[in-house]
């Protein structure tokens, strides 16, 4: 696994520099919007891999709710955090490409402002998850996920049920899409999912070594004098062994 | 302005936002690691 994360790292750093090389160079511009309209090949693909991590927390937090499984909760948080980095992207790019578009940056419009409540629902679970430290705080951040997940279809669909300023979506809309257009929304749309899959992985792995870092340390603390190093705690732990009564 | 100027901003915008949070991973790794080094040498 340690040898894997590294390689995935570089084909997906190569991926995203093809993806920007297409987006920018090869894609065509649009006739009305001209250059501005390339946004689109990060702004979509942005929204789409902070819904799909917002899925993600759903369904780890229902899985930790179920079965308190602590990797679960190690997933919920992981997923939580990468997704609120994509959708601040969804969130500043989409005014700079509305000012020369709209010629204003931003409406109060359902898909704006659900996407807007969307990233503050999000940054209120990770502000819990940061600064409670009750025992019952991963228990809370479950439930919350579950009532923000909800507000991802209405993101999604509110474009549909509801007259906005934002356009209607290209696929499954309705519109219609160049073929070259196309293909490189698809490539990048595939290249943002896997980036964020890798983000969402290594913030896993983070996550996992600070909370078998912060167990070692509440050990040895409680061991009090008696020296125990992290690496003999791990291995009783893994072992099932009590370390308090080797 | 020029409707490039707007596609670039976006374009340096997203890779900035993702750069100060990868950044903020490596700190927070080299960190665990200083902590990990902290007790094994206990």
């Amino acid at each position: 696994m340690k040898r894997v994360f590294p390689i995935l790292a570089v084909l997906t750093a190569l991926l995203l520099a093809y993806g920007f090389y297409e987006a920018m160079w090869v894609a065509p511009t649009e006739r009305t919007m001209g250059d501005v309209q390339r946004i689109f090949y990060y702004h979509v693909p942005s929204a789409w891999t902070g819904f799909c991590l917002f899925f993600t927390n759903l369904l780890a937090s229902i899985v930790y709710l179920i079965w308190k499984n602590p990797k679960a909760d190690a997933l919920a948080v992981s997923s939580a955090e990468v997704g609120v980095v994509f959708c601040t992207i969804v969130l500043v790019t989409g005014p700079i490409w509305a000012r020369p578009v709209w010629g204003i940056w931003w409406t109060w419009d359902v898909r704006l402002t659900s996407t807007l409540v969307l990233w503050l629902i999000y940054v209120s679970y990770l502000v819990l998850r940061r600064f409670s430290d009750s025992s019952q705080t991963p228990v809370l951040a479950a439930v919350l996920a579950i009532f923000g997940a909800l507000d991802v279809p209405l993101v999604y669909f509110s474009i549909w049920f509801f007259r906005t300023q934002h356009p209607q979506p290209v696929i499954g809309g309705g519109g219609s899409l160049d073929p070259r257009m196309l293909r490189v929304f698809l490539l990048n749309l595939f290249t943002f999912s896997c980036f964020g899959a890798m983000l969402c992985w290594a913030r896993y792995r983070l996550e996992w070594m600070q909370r078998e870092v912060d167990e070692a340390e509440a050990l040895e603390s409680l061991l009090g004098t008696e020296s125990v190093s992290l690496r003999d705690t791990q291995v009783k732990i893994a072992a099932g062994k009590n370390p308090r009564h080797p | 302005m020029n409707s490039s100027n707007y596609l670039y901003a976006a374009y340096a915008a997203t890779w900035l936002i993702h750069g100060f949070y990868i950044s903020v991973l490596i700190r927070r790794y080299f960190r665990l690691r200083g902590r990990i080094s902290g007790q094994t040498k206990r």
